[in-house]
């Protein structure tokens, strides 16, 4: 949602004429952006119609943008399309998905001024916001490395006592919702999201209400990226009217909820009960974002996994 | 009944020395239905330099005996370039830059950073993956087919793999606090030259090490485009340092006193000389050396598929591979169905330019490995063992090998036991699971086996009891940088891929 208090002008180049009632047509007019989620890698506005005005603070005297309102039926919409694209993703090599991820690096790269810009727009200093793009970007290379290697580290060969072969594999869960913290708007989502996609998931994101608008710019470099379409989708609205639809939903197989209230998540909780959901709470501080060494465990994926054994015979 | 006497009861007095005998007209006769016409990958685009310098400390640097050497193409017999020779002077300049570019730069960059740099190799590879495949395919002689679409998309995603190590070691040996060890020395084979350097490279740079690598005299150039890639990718100067030369050069960088890691891919002989060389110093060694493995067939086996494996097993890369399948070990019911499709298969391999999209059997690497090849094959027509060859037209230039079989073949004989590293495949049978087994481990190698057989509790079974690093279970010759390799007894010791190919470039407490 829109920052309670917007920021000035004061950055902005001067536009105003005071002789002309401060009216000065610019020498090019620019070209504003509709704002959209995505879904199923397409851009799309909420079906409800319902928007959130968010600041704009380069703009002359406080104009706002809008961003979409996700309602129930997209929350459904974007359920239906994640639980098509879990089949492929998680199908692919572990060595094709750590291939797509790293792609998504050099793709935020090329977009890392506008990824900062957004940041500061939503509020940051600009050094703080070319901070968080950088680690950012560099967390999405991380997990790419993840992704044909936490199989190593939480498989066992299981020394049953008999002639068989017996081993634990780890497999995905299917689709994820997340409720992604409000702070780091770009680090957190991309945070919460990747160890849940390296491991084969895909993910229902519900934005940072404090910077909704940064999200929607991520969602512009997935769709470039080699990410399938509905492997991360990507919702702007409320966490309060949104969540309880993901959490009683059949089709989400785990919640992943950061910066939720308590009432909330024991709201979602008991809602999660109807297909056992599994409901993982995060609660680091917005420095822990920026800790690489913590923030990249694998225990992060680890808790998005399920563990298969399979026992075989072993004899002549 | 011993083993020959079953094959010659088995084979029923068919004899498969000769392509024209009444047996084999009865086989499949493909002749001219199998002439393809050329298909030539184009190398037009591929520039080679007329000479290439040592590349050290991030600089093209000129041998300091002024020396240079060819590089010839061994189908062709024809200069492709010339490269330096790099003699003990050199090689001092190269640990030296190594040093430099461990203390100056490596060793203070963060692991994510590292892990960029190597990312960035891992991409430049994938972009210039054709021209790669092609100069390999011309220095070495292996089809292209194989240089394209095995040898460069593996080079590319070990790169890829370590790259993503390099911020993660802490996890790849929780609580044993892992610390890279300096400067590793790298000498590495001619058979898979660029492939090789890769899992030499990825890594010792992963985990925090610089480098000095010798590539095979035979094929050098690979080694050094990749040099020139690694230019192009701004890694720190020293970082990684190129020197190319024969033995000689190898056994400088081995022996140099401040390289605090060797690895070493090659002939046991030359492996038993490193392990000596070393023996008293406090440089950590891994040997990953010959092999001889047993392809082991059962008669429950898919024959069909069995055959493609038995045929990738051996002429893959003309044979030059050292976890090659060498031994094919055939449950006695199976004998007579199995070499008749396998001969049939061996027909329709088609032997000749490494440049035409349409080979399986390219060159032999050098006239020297021909001429092994020859004395060992010969070895086994004086001793005994009957020789079957494709009766395929060999090009007048260059070194070529015909694809071979020998039955009769005992267990004594040279062919069965020495590493021959060309297209040439020892048949042999036995009755039951533990004589396979026996004469499975019945060699002084323990790189690779094979097992063939649709009961998978045997496949367990045979598996755990091959005294072998790598068993492939109904299939062969398969890699991939998260699977481990290397080898038990005289084949080697330490492993490359996956988080144990790790360990021999870290100090763990």
């Amino acid at each position: 949602m829109a920052r309670a208090k917007d920021k000035d002008t004061a950055g902005a180049p001067a536009r105003t004429d005071e002789r002309e009632n401060g009216f000065v047509p610019p020498a090019r007019l620019s070209v504003r952006k509709a704002y959209k989620m995505l879904v199923g890698g397409q851009f799309v506005r909420s079906e409800s119609g319902r928007y959130i005005q968010v600041a704009d603070p380069m703009s002359l005297g406080g104009t706002k943008e809008n961003v979409p309102w996700a309602s129930r039926k997209d929350v459904r919409d974007a359920v239906v399309v994640a639980r098509g694209a879990w089949e492929g993703w998680s199908g692919r090599t572990a060595y094709n998905r750590g291939q797509i991820l790293y792609r998504l690096a050099e793709m935020l790269e090329a977009r890392q001024g506008e990824l900062a810009r957004s940041l500061e727009r939503g509020g940051l200093e600009a050094s703080r916001a070319a901070t968080e793009t950088a680690v950012a970007i560099d967390r999405v290379v991380s997990y790419a490395g993840w992704a044909d290697k936490y199989q190593s580290l939480f498989s066992s060969l299981n020394p049953v006592a008999g002639p068989h072969f017996n081993f634990t594999v780890p497999e995905s869960m299917g689709v994820v919702g997340v409720v992604a913290p409000a702070r780091p708007a770009l680090l957190g989502l991309l945070g919460a999201v990747l160890p849940i996609i390296t491991a084969g998931n895909t993910a229902i994101v519900l934005a940072s209400e404090e910077d909704p608008r940064t999200a929607l710019v991520l969602g512009e470099a997935l769709a470039t990226s080699d990410l399938p379409g509905g492997v991360i989708n990507v919702l702007t609205g409320r966490a309060a009217e949104l969540l309880p639809h993901l959490a009683k939903h059949m089709e989400v197989a785990a919640l992943d909820l950061h910066g939720v209230t308590p009432e909330l998540a024991r709201k979602a909780e008991e809602a999660a009960i109807v297909n056992v959901k599994r409901v993982r709470t995060r609660s680091i501080d917005e420095a822990a974002w920026f800790d690489a060494d913590g923030a990249t465990s694998p225990r992060w994926i680890e808790r998005f996994v399920e563990m298969k054994t399979i026992w075989h015979p072993s004899g002549a | 009944m011993t083993a020959k006497e079953t094959i010659a009861s088995a084979t029923n007095g068919e004899t498969h020395a000769a392509p024209s005998s009444p047996a084999q007209r009865a086989a499949l006769e493909f002749g001219k239905a199998w002439t393809y016409a050329p298909a030539p990958e184009a190398a037009d685009h591929v520039r080679i330099d007329p000479r290439y310098e040592l590349f050290i400390g991030g600089k093209w640097v000129a041998p300091s005996s002024g020396k240079y050497f060819d590089t010839v193409s061994p189908s062709t017999e024809q200069k492709l370039s010339e490269v330096a020779e790099a003699n003990e002077r050199d090689v001092d300049l190269a640990v030296k830059a190594a040093r430099n570019g461990y203390e100056k730069y490596w060793s203070k960059l963060s692991g994510i950073e590292r892990g960029k740099y190597i990312y960035r190799i891992a991409r430049v590879i994938q972009e210039k993956a054709r021209e790669l495949a092609i100069v390999e395919t011309m220095d070495g002689g292996k089809p292209i087919k194989e240089s394209r679409d095995v040898d460069l998309p593996l080079v590319a995603a070990h790169f890829f793999y370590y790259a993503g190590w390099a911020d993660k070691l802490a996890y790849a040996f929780p609580g044993r606090s892992p610390r890279p060890l300096g400067v590793a020395g790298q000498v590495i084979p001619w058979n898979f030259p660029l492939l090789m350097a890769a899992w030499k490279l990825a890594p010792a740079l992963a985990a925090g090490n610089t480098c000095v690598l010798k590539p095979a005299e035979t094929t050098p150039l690979t080694a050094l485009l990749l040099a020139k890639i690694i230019e192009e990718c701004d890694l720190p100067p020293g970082v990684v340092n190129i020197v190319t030369g024969a033995g000689a050069t190898g056994a400088a960088v081995v022996a140099h006193p401040d390289v605090d890691k060797v690895a070493f891919t090659g002939s046991t002989d030359v492996g038993k000389r490193i392990q000596k060389a070393l023996s008293g110093t406090k440089k950590k060694l891994t040997l990953e050396l010959g092999g001889k493995a047993a392809n082991i067939v059962f008669a429950d086996a898919p024959l069909d598929q069995a055959v493609e494996g038995i045929i990738s097993g051996i002429y893959f890369n003309q044979g030059h591979v050292c976890c090659a399948g060498s031994r094919l070990l055939v449950e006695e019911g199976a004998f007579e169905p199995l070499l008749q499709k396998l001969r049939d298969r061996m027909q329709t391999l088609r032997v000749g330019d490494p440049l035409d999209k349409n080979t399986d059997v390219g060159a032999i690497n050098s006239k020297m490995q021909l001429d092994k090849i020859r004395e060992l094959v010969e070895a086994g027509e004086r001793e005994g063992a009957e020789r079957f060859s494709t009766p395929c037209e060999l090009p007048t230039r260059g070194y070529w090998f015909a694809p071979t079989l020998f039955t009769g073949v005992s267990q004594s004989h040279r062919i069965a036991r020495e590493e021959i590293f060309g297209p040439v495949l020892a048949v042999m049978t036995f009755r039951t699971p533990e004589e396979a087994i026996e004469k499975a481990n019945n060699t002084m190698y323990g790189l690779s086996a094979g097992v063939w057989t649709d009961k998978g509790s045997k496949s367990f079974w045979v598996s755990q009891r091959l005294r072998a690093g790598v068993v492939w279970a109904n299939t062969y010759n398969k890699f991939d940088p998260s699977s481990p390799f290397g080898g038990y007894k005289e084949s080697g010791f330490g492993r490359e891929g996956g988080r144990q190919g790790l360990l021999p470039y870290l100090e763990v407490d």
